[in-house]
């Protein structure tokens, strides 16, 4: 086994005394625990008839989150249905719009929630990140645009304070004017900083020159555009000269009366030290690397980005501070390394979600390499997996679970199969739909064994209908048998058939096992010979016991029931037939070694009867009609 | 949202939704709906406007979107609702509990008007109360025990129970006229029940020659009492006339699994709406030359199958072709798919006027404002 990466997080049960002896049972999502009879020391001591549960994903039971897993469900679910015919080039335009739907899911809940939750914030900024590094993978020139677009989408401060600003009586003598003026610039967003700088301009009117130089020096920085005719090379020419200006003006003090332009100037040309000076501004390492960037290496190209990470982090970072999770992350992202963010994000985050939905996504886009764990599947697979196991933990959240166990191909089916046998059934509704999946999948073990426990439970409440129902379903002869058995031995001890309306309507479900099929053949009789049918009546009897349809057990009360038609005074059983019933008479008897006096009696009642039925019948089958 | 729909994940599994019925003078649209859940620990009703009449102040501006109105704690799956009156709707729970709620409209607060606790009950278990039908101040309640119980709101006892009205589990009911209902149940019957009648059978059985598929929905004509649609395990819609014996009328395909609920349109009822288990909602509507919307003139048509047809349910296959092809003279039936394409079940709908609302397992609420009837 590899070493550990982390130390484990201790978690304390406070309800557990010190120093009792823990036992533990793992289960799907949470671990029992429970105090054993041991003690430390070694005596035996009383213990407590406690359970405890320890939990530790509980992000599923929020609310909020609950809306972040339905709707990524769908996305996700879309995102395995993307045509296997495109070449891949053809797709990313579509992986892009699928990681910015993943994303719109975020910020959604994200609003949702009062607080807010820098979790969330974090996902969404990592996810941002791998979205315009491994799934958008700009080219050098754009690469750049895109980071700048990223840091400005997780820098919204920037609008509230120049909001506030603006409102104000006098916007160029407020106390935060600056820094928002500075700050458009760190951002590269020139265009603002210039309409703010005209409100100072005109409260200045005697460095109007100055400020119409720095005015022409902000409009006169080129951007790459990647759609334009212009090549990088020429962008790069064309920045190099523009940013020699820039340092002739900071060389010639044109701005060295007026400290703030300094700044901004120091700042255009890409001084470091400037640019650290205003880390209030900047708040993160990741800002200040893009616009390091962004005044000096404007055509990075995406393997370059790692140097300039490391070396921006320690700069940004003082002696006392230690990096962050995220910033570890952050790093190795930049550094290209998928499979290291993954893996810092799997140990940072509480849940599976992201992880498994990121990897999921760079998977479609083959960017992961298919290297497989030790435990046989790839690491989507095992991510999704960890994921969904972890939904199936939910009493509500199961359905999806479902879907992706569906997309794992190697250990989804077995996960699924075993998962969904424990899905706890409180209404035939919820077993129906848990039936449906199993049956969509061609599960029949589970099929059959969800059919038993509902049509057990059903034949315990005495709803024999509904245990029929479920017999069927499951085409269970067996039970279907069970249930018949129940029926019948309800008729001999009360004389009458209960549930009528079941065992009237059968219809083809009678053929599901030979037990039914004589159920309703015997109500048959009896319908029959409640309408006085009787000729019909009593050939249905006597294929019930030639036709071995009856079970044995049973005959002696067929045999009963044929007695009052023998006493009938027409004559019902031909003489063929009253030969048949004696037949079976003397089978049932040469069987059976009862010797209670009731059975006897019955006996000699019908082979009395027979016997004068055969005469009768002789007798009208030789008359000649006159 | 694509086809003029307005959604909302509601962060619970939505097991029905039913509009609040709006009376027949004005001509309003309906504007407040009412959702039960199910599969939650905690499960609730709730009450959400979509603010036609300018019941809410909304400014969010996004017009259409259900906003939540009140909730209140629900013990036990929301197996059927149904409005009583404006402000009180039933619910059958899954704790075999029939519970009347009162929505207060000035508060927007919800309390417990009334409270039968295991109407519908095993001797040793809870039985899920399976569904409510009411004709205020009347209502009938059915369950897995096969009881029916017909109770009168305000009132505390239980007016009539028919005790072991059916072996198998009674999924749903409606009413026929105001003295006799209609029951499904799980193995496939249709049963009709007389109450001005003192003896606890049904009246007639109805069944399905073949397969006992079990019935899950039925809904009663607007217009015509003898008339009813079902829907069952496999995904048929059948067409019944209650007067004229065992077949049903038509059959058609319209799902590939369960049929959870179907509903005529109340005032346009040559549209039917049905939703199932497959996650599609679709919409049946008819054109017939004649005045009889044509799932009233028989046969079995294989013509008249959905735009985007799906694979037909079981092997039904045969049985359809061996059956009429469809006649120019009975007019054409077109079916269309409502939603966008959803995985998990449409537990719910509800139409009413131009307004349709439906509750899916992917714990989102659909509303159309504009369905074209």
């Amino acid at each position: 086994m590899e070493e550990v990466d982390v130390e484990p997080a201790i978690t304390n049960i406070p309800a557990a005394s010190a120093g009792t002896h823990l036992g533990f049972a793992w289960g799907p999502g949470d671990i029992l625990v429970y105090e054993t009879l041991y003690k430390a020391s070694g005596a035996i001591g009383s213990g407590c008839p406690c359970i405890h549960e320890v939990r530790k994903d509980e992000d599923i039971y929020s609310p909020i989150l609950r809306k972040l897993f339905n709707e990524s469900h769908h996305i996700f679910v879309g995102l395995q249905t993307i045509g296997e015919d495109l070449p891949s080039k053809n797709k990313k335009p579509q992986f892009v719009s699928i990681s910015k739907n993943y994303r719109s899911v975020i910020r959604a809940c994200m609003e949702e929630l009062q607080q807010v939750v820098s979790i969330l914030l974090a996902i969404e900024l990592i996810w941002n990140l791998c979205e315009v590094l491994f799934i958008d993978a700009a080219p050098a020139g754009s690469l750049l645009l895109h980071l700048l677009d990223w840091v400005r989408l997780h820098k919204a401060d920037v609008d509230e304070k120049a909001r506030e600003v603006l409102q104000s009586e006098s916007p160029a003598e407020h106390h935060d004017y600056w820094n928002v003026v500075v700050s458009y610039v760190l951002q590269g967003r020139l265009e603002e900083a210039r309409q703010m700088l005209v409100k100072q301009a005109t409260l200045q009117p005697a460095a109007r020159s100055m400020y119409k130089l720095m005015d022409t020096l902000l409009s006169k920085m080129p951007f790459y555009n990647p759609g334009g005719t212009q090549t990088l090379t020429e962008f790069d020419v064309k920045w190099r000269h523009w940013h020699e200006e820039v340092d002739r003006c900071l060389q010639d003090n044109s701005f060295a009366s007026n400290k703030h332009l300094e700044v901004i100037c120091k700042i255009l040309v890409g001084d470091e030290d400037t640019l650290l000076e205003h880390k209030d501004l900047l708040s993160t390492w990741y800002h200040f690397l893009v616009t390091r960037l962004l005044f000096c290496h404007p055509t990075v190209k995406p393997t370059e980005l790692h140097y300039y990470a490391q070396s921006c982090l320690t700069m940004f970072l003082d002696s006392r501070s230690v990096p962050e999770p995220l910033d570890s992350i952050l790093l190795a992202a930049f550094e290209f390394d998928i499979h290291q963010v993954i893996k810092d994000c799997s140990i940072a985050l509480n849940n599976w979600w992201f992880v498994a939905h990121l990897t999921d996504l760079l998977d479609h886009c083959k960017l992961l390499q298919s290297h497989n764990l030790h435990f046989g599947s790839n690491l989507r697979e095992f991510l999704l997996l960890e994921y969904a196991s972890g939904l199936f933990t939910h009493h509500s959240l199961w359905q999806l679970a479902v879907d992706y166990f569906d997309h794992c191909p190697e250990f989804g089916r077995v996960y699924l199969e075993l998962q969904i046998e424990r899905v706890p059934l409180d209404t035939e509704r919820k077993a129906l739909k848990v039936l449906r999946i199993c049956e969509q999948r061609q599960m029949s073990e589970q099929v059959r064994s969800i059919c038993k426990i509902m049509a057990m439970r059903a034949l315990r409440n005495n709803r024999l209908g509904s245990a029929l129902s479920w017999s069927i379903r499951a085409k269970d002869a067996a039970f279907a048998t069970l249930i018949s058995e129940k029926f019948l031995q309800d008729y001999c001890a009360r004389g009458t058939f209960s549930d009528l309306d079941l065992i009237d309507n059968l219809g083809p479900a009678m053929l599901l096992s030979d037990r039914l099929t004589f159920l309703g053949k015997y109500r048959e009789f009896h319908k029959l010979y409640g309408e006085k049918r009787s000729g019909e009546a009593a050939k249905l009897l006597l294929s019930l016991m030639t036709a071995k349809i009856a079970p044995r057990s049973f005959w002696m009360t067929l045999l009963t029931d044929a007695l009052p038609l023998l006493e009938q005074k027409e004559v019902i059983f031909s003489a063929d037939q009253t030969h048949e019933l004696m037949f079976c008479l003397e089978e049932l008897t040469s069987l059976n070694t009862t010797d209670e006096d009731t059975e006897l009696t019955k006996v000699e009642l019908l082979r009395l009867a027979l016997a004068r039925n055969l005469a009768r019948a002789i007798v009208k089958e030789g008359t000649v009609e006159a | 949202c694509a086809n003029g729909f307005a959604d909302e994940y509601v962060s619970q599994k939505i097991s029905k939704t039913r509009w609040r019925p709006v009376s027949h003078s004005s001509l309003q649209q309906p504007d407040i709906f009412a959702t039960g859940s199910w599969d939650n620990e905690d499960n609730k009703i709730s009450f959400w406007s979509i603010g036609n009449n300018g019941t809410t102040g909304m400014d969010d501006g996004f017009e259409g979107d259900p906003q939540l109105l009140c909730e209140h704690k629900h013990d036990g799956d929301v197996l059927d609702l149904q409005f009583l009156d404006q402000d009180r709707i039933v619910t059958a729970s899954s704790t075999g509990a029939v519970t009347i709620f009162r929505h207060h409209q000035n508060s927007q607060t919800i309390s417990v008007s009334q409270s039968w606790a295991r109407a519908h009950r095993y001797p040793c278990d809870n039985a899920p109360c399976t569904g409510v039908v009411c004709s205020s101040p009347e209502i009938v309640t059915v369950g897995e025990d096969g009881r029916i119980i017909v109770f009168r709101a305000d009132q505390e006892g239980v007016v009539r129970v028919i005790e072991n009205a059916d072996s198998s589990t009674i999924h749903a009911v409606t009413y026929l006229r105001t003295s006799e209902i209609l029951t499904v149940n799980s193995i496939g019957q249709l049963k009709l029940f007389d109450f001005r009648q003192q003896s606890n059978s049904p009246s007639q059985i109805l069944s399905l020659s073949g397969d006992r598929v079990p019935l899950h929905c039925v809904d009663r004509h607007p217009n015509q009492q003898h008339i009813v649609a079902t829907g069952g395990q496999d995904g048929m819609l059948c067409v019944w006339d209650v007067r004229q014996g065992n077949t049903p009328f038509s059959l058609m395909e319209a799902h590939s699994a369960e049929m959870w609920e179907v509903h005529f349109h109340p005032s346009n009822p040559d549209h039917l709406f049905t939703c199932s288990e497959d996650g599609s909602l679709l919409h049946w509507e008819t054109s017939s030359p004649s005045d009889m919307p044509s799932f009233l003139q028989g046969g079995r048509n294989n013509s008249m199958i959905s735009r985007s047809a799906m694979a037909p349910a079981g092997g039904n296959q045969s049985l359809i072709n061996a059956w009429l092809s469809g006649d120019s003279s009975k007019g054409r039936l077109e079916t269309t798919h409502m939603l966008p394409s959803q995985t998990l079940s449409v537990n719910s709908l509800d139409v009413l006027g131009q307004c349709l609302v439906c509750g899916t397992d992917g714990e989102a609420i659909f509303v159309n404002r504009q369905v074209p009837v």
